[in-house]
């Protein structure tokens, strides 16, 4: 025990160096590199050590046959039978017994980091319970303490633990918001997964998809929103008392309810299984989770403008999903673009 | 027709190579058209659906069709001669095991062309893989043309075990046994668990698609999670059916550069059947994100890491083989040297993999594409390159162009590291794997057009090598029997090419090299261990290239049972299972032609040996 921390102590810092070296990599938002939270945090500090093993290694194998290759190289003319040497005991057992002693010095922080990792916060009563569902290819989160559903937009409070149940209603999905933790699959009813993770700091998070799961699977990301106590409880609040809206245009309004609400769900209705809550969809981070609504950024544009190219044409957008052409179903291009607007303003306070 | 129906193990090993090359140039085909589609975001080069078929095929032809045939083609062609031996055990069986990979990597590829190709990733994950949720003929074609591909690979393993337990020359003890010997036994023994598995795994898939079996969809009481166990119980010890043939290649191509005896060969041969043994043990690291639990993930974990250690061992024994030898930079050698470092960074991330936590993050992004092709192409590829290179004028009798031969090896590791190396970056930065694009401004863009190209670098050393290999077939066969000069084995003591039953006398092993052995002692060939006599020799064969074309239509046949046909007869012929029926009768038609029938193969007399 005492040679392992020894051995931790040496390489501290070193890895101190390459930490700083690393968070240079990539955005803040979405880098594994610059963790956000304290699960990607102890993640990246286990990346750190073994990387930091992992490059002496590097150095030294190298270093050897750098040598070997130039000192021993042969040169003209050079013709003597080298001494065969059958191979040397202490020299074998040494390079056993160095990788077996770095292997322990990784082994040790992983197990502790695994087992931490296992404690789901589940049963903590302080903990927000989100039950996340993973659909082709859209993500739903359940606040089974709050009874409220939404999509796309995952909002949780700073600094409380969020405890998450995953599940999928197809095939299989992985779960990943790189910057605040590793990622966790979705299995098929019957083999719920557990995990949890916190984000001490306010921000939006790129989340994603990571487990091949159609044609769109690269599309299948979701924000994680990052908000103060009393934002969250105001969101709560008016996910939870929702005003029942509809587009202002009758034969629109009806429209909407006839072709739309087959599917999807809004206000107060029953969340629906095959289709992602509209409830405040103006106000979410992006529509179809990939079309940016920030028009301050060059790969952004504005919420109306997505809904628009989305609603226009879905595959084009995100192949293979579920969504029915609108046009298909009978909505003409100014009913689609009306339908737009009224979305586009349908926002939570 | 002499090719179709040969039994001779130097000749499936150039059947081998060549189906092999074909179906590595297919793979490659596949990769760079994926690499030119993430060249930049939100690329529109191909579609959604093209891609996972892309990316699909590219892994399971890489892996199934492209490298394990080359495998076996260096296995076969050099097998006999290191143990000295006039053949394998069974060569009918050998020419069978030929037939059967090719009729399976054939019916795989006929995807393309018959309506979808399989899209549910090489790993084929339930779900995504049951009828539900990939509707075309694709993962059936990936099923059935498996299966019978696999049947081959397996038929392989179970000769090579039998010709290296019972054919080796006098003398030669297991412990003097070359190092690519005891990989390729090893390999073998790993063939003969670790297939079966997947062959099961197969069977349930297949059942489930075309028989509405339940195996792995819940809602008929299955279990998804069931096929991800069966398929890495196989395909974890498929890497190290992959890479410890490697493994041997090295250690007779550095020893050979370096005119040392292998460093450490018994903490070698220790350290093969050690990662053989912990290679089982290791499948559910593929599966830490799967929801196992903390109890599994900590054992899995930590046996995972215990792998470096006999690896770590094998590294630096090649170092120390070099310490003190005259190191000569030969093609295959250059192949060789390039091995140890690349190698050695799949490594090392393959450690760092195996913490669990870190996993987490890893696991299905781009840093796990980086460090299996590291470990794949890094170590495999450029192991086989080196091994080609080596043996080539063992096998043609021709010396492939050094300086082409240089040049290969530069383009294609430079492109090769251009590739890699930055996925691991990518992987880190938050790219998934397996996605056909990706949205602009998450610092994706210059490390996705870097490694595009050093896909294309990789591509100019391919051609560099079939163009050598092209220049050097129309030069005249006059390489001699030990071209390298240092040659420390068997197969460098009989002419290049080899006469077709090998060893004229049965050469007597005095020690671990013999061929260097005797040398030393000032001899210029090996004492043989028997008088000159009648060799007897197999007769060739249709039966096996027959028997695979039975099972190449009985697959088809089942696949398409249950399909509507516009023509009626067609529909009448498929849904009925005649045509499946009709495969059978040609396959089990043969097995009785053989069984009935008794050839006792023909004999080389004494005369005849002597005239050469």
């Amino acid at each position: 025990m005492m040679k392992t921390w020894q051995a931790g102590k040496r390489l501290l810092p070193m890895t101190a160096a390459l930490g700083l070296l690393l968070a240079g990599c990539g955005r803040e938002d979405l880098s594994v590199l610059r963790p956000q939270g304290p699960v990607a945090e102890s993640s990246y500090g286990l990346m750190k050590l073994s990387i930091t093993i992992m490059i002496v290694v590097l150095l030294i194998v190298f270093s050897i046959a750098a040598y070997v290759w130039i000192r021993f190289r042969r040169k003209k003319d050079q013709n003597e039978i080298p001494e065969q040497v059958e191979g040397s005991f202490k020299l074998e057992v040494l390079w056993t017994v160095i990788p077996l002693i770095l292997v322990i010095v990784l082994a040790i922080p992983t197990v502790k980091v695994v087992f931490a990792a296992g404690n789901d916060h589940s049963d903590d009563k302080d903990a927000i319970k989100v039950k996340v569902t993973g659909h082709q290819y859209w993500w739903e989160f359940e606040y089974t303490d709050y009874g409220i559903t939404t999509a796309q937009d995952l909002i949780i409070p700073t600094g409380k633990h969020i405890a998450f149940e995953l599940s999928t209603k197809d095939v299989l999905h992985s779960f990943w918001v790189p910057s605040l933790a590793g990622k966790m699959d979705t299995n098929p009813d019957g083999t719920v997964n557990r995990f949890s993770f916190s984000a001490p700091n306010e921000g939006v998070y790129r989340g994603k998809c990571a487990e091949l799961c159609g044609p769109s699977h690269g599309f299948m990301e979701f924000k994680v929103k990052s908000v103060s106590g009393e934002a969250f409880d105001k969101w709560v609040a008016s996910m939870k008392a929702p005003e029942s809206v509809m587009p202002e245009d009758p034969v629109l309004a009806e429209k909407f309810k006839s072709q739309c609400l087959s599917c999807h769900a809004i206000g107060s209705m029953p969340a629906s299984p095959v289709a992602p809550s509209l409830t405040g969809i103006g106000s979410r981070e992006s529509v179809a989770g990939i079309l940016l609504n920030d028009d301050t950024r060059e790969d952004g544009a504005p919420v109306l403008e997505n809904l628009k190219t989305w609603l226009h044409d879905p595959q084009s957008v995100k192949p293979g999903n579920k969504m029915p052409n609108p046009k298909d179903k009978g909505l003409s291009d100014e009913e689609i673009d009306g339908i737009a607007e009224f979305l586009a303003g349908y926002t939570l306070d | 027709m002499d090719w179709i129906t040969t039994v001779d193990h130097k000749k499936i090993a150039i059947l081998y190579l060549w189906a092999g090359g074909l179906f590595f140039g297919i793979g490659g085909l596949e990769a760079i058209l994926i690499r030119i589609q993430l060249i930049k975001p939100m690329n529109t080069f191909l579609d959604a659906q093209t891609f996972n078929e892309l990316i699909t095929m590219h892994g399971t032809t890489m892996i199934f069709l492209g490298v394990m045939p080359v495998i076996f083609a260096l296995m076969n062609a050099v097998i006999p001669l290191q143990i000295g031996a006039r053949d394998v055990a069974f060569p009918f069986l050998n020419s069978l095991g030929f037939w059967t990979f090719l009729f399976g990597g054939l019916l795989l590829n006929l995807s393309w062309v018959m309506g979808g190709a399989p899209d549910a990733g090489w790993t084929a994950y339930t779900p995504l893989s049951g009828k539900g949720y990939s509707a075309t003929h694709g993962v059936d074609f990936y099923t059935i043309g498996l299966q019978i591909a696999g049947l081959g690979t397996l038929i392989g393993g179970i000769n090579f075990l039998a010709t290296i337990i019972t054919m080796r020359a006098p003398g030669m003890s297991f412990m003097r046994m070359p190092m690519f010997a005891w990989a390729t036994f090893i390999t073998s023994a790993i063939i003969l668990f670790a297939f079966p598995a997947v062959t099961v795994g197969l069977v349930l898939l297949t059942f489930d698609r075309i028989l509405d079996a339940n195996f792995f969809n819940v809602a008929g009481g299955g279990n998804p999670v069931l096929w991800q166990h069966i398929f890495w119980i196989f395909g974890h010890p498929e890497v190290y059916i992959l890479i410890l043939p490697a493994f041997g290649i090295i250690s007779e191509v550095i020893p050979t550069f370096s005119r040392k005896r292998l460093f450490g060969y018994s903490s070698m041969v220790f350290a093969t059947i050690l990662i053989a043994f912990l290679g089982f043990m290791v499948w559910a690291h593929h599966m830490f994100t799967t929801g196992l639990g903390p109890v599994a993930n900590a054992l899995f974990s930590v046996s995972t890491m215990l792998i470096a250690v006999p690896t770590g061992i094998k590294i630096f024994n090649w170092l120390f083989t070099m310490w003190g030898g005259q190191v000569r930079f030969t093609t295959p050698n250059l192949f060789a040297a390039g091995f140890i470092p690349t190698f050695t960074m799949g490594g090392v991330t393959g450690v760092m993999l195996a913490s669990a936590p870190a996993d987490f993050q890893f696991h299905d992004t781009y840093f796990v594409v980086a460090h299996f092709h590291y470990v794949i192409v890094g170590g495999l590829v450029l192991g086989l390159f080196a091994g080609l290179h080596y043996w080539w004028p063992k096998m043609f009798g021709r010396m492939l162009s050094e300086t082409l031969g240089k040049w290969t090896f530069w383009t294609f590791i430079i492109g090769f590291h251009l590739t890699f190396f930055v996925q691991h970056f990518l992987g880190l930065m938050g790219m998934q794997r397996r996605v056909f694009t990706y949205l602009p401004n998450q610092q994706f863009d210059t490390l996705n057009l870097v490694s595009t190209v050093g896909a294309f670098l990789m591509g100019v050393g391919m051609i560099i090598f079939l163009v050598n290999v092209f220049l050097t077939s129309r030069r005249p066969a006059d390489a001699p029997e030990d071209p390298w000069e240092d040659g420390r084995t068997l197969e460098w003591t009989i002419p290049s090419p080899p006469p077709e039953y090998n060893f004229k006398q049965t050469p007597l092993v005095r020690g671990l090299d013999a061929f260097w052995k005797e040398k030393m002692a000032g001899h210029k060939g090996m004492t043989p261990a028997e008088p000159v006599g009648p060799i007897h020799m197999p007769s060739a064969t249709i039966l096996p290239f027959l028997m695979s074309v039975g099972i190449f239509i009985a697959g088809l046949g089942f696949m398409f049972s249950r399909d509507e046909f516009s023509s009626s007869i067609m529909s009448f012929l498929f849904n009925n299972y005649i045509v499946t029926a009709l495969g059978l009768l040609i396959t089990f038609g043969s097995m009785l032609m053989r069984s009935l029938f008794d050839d006792h193969g023909w004999h080389i007399e004494p005369e005849e040996l002597e005239g050469r």
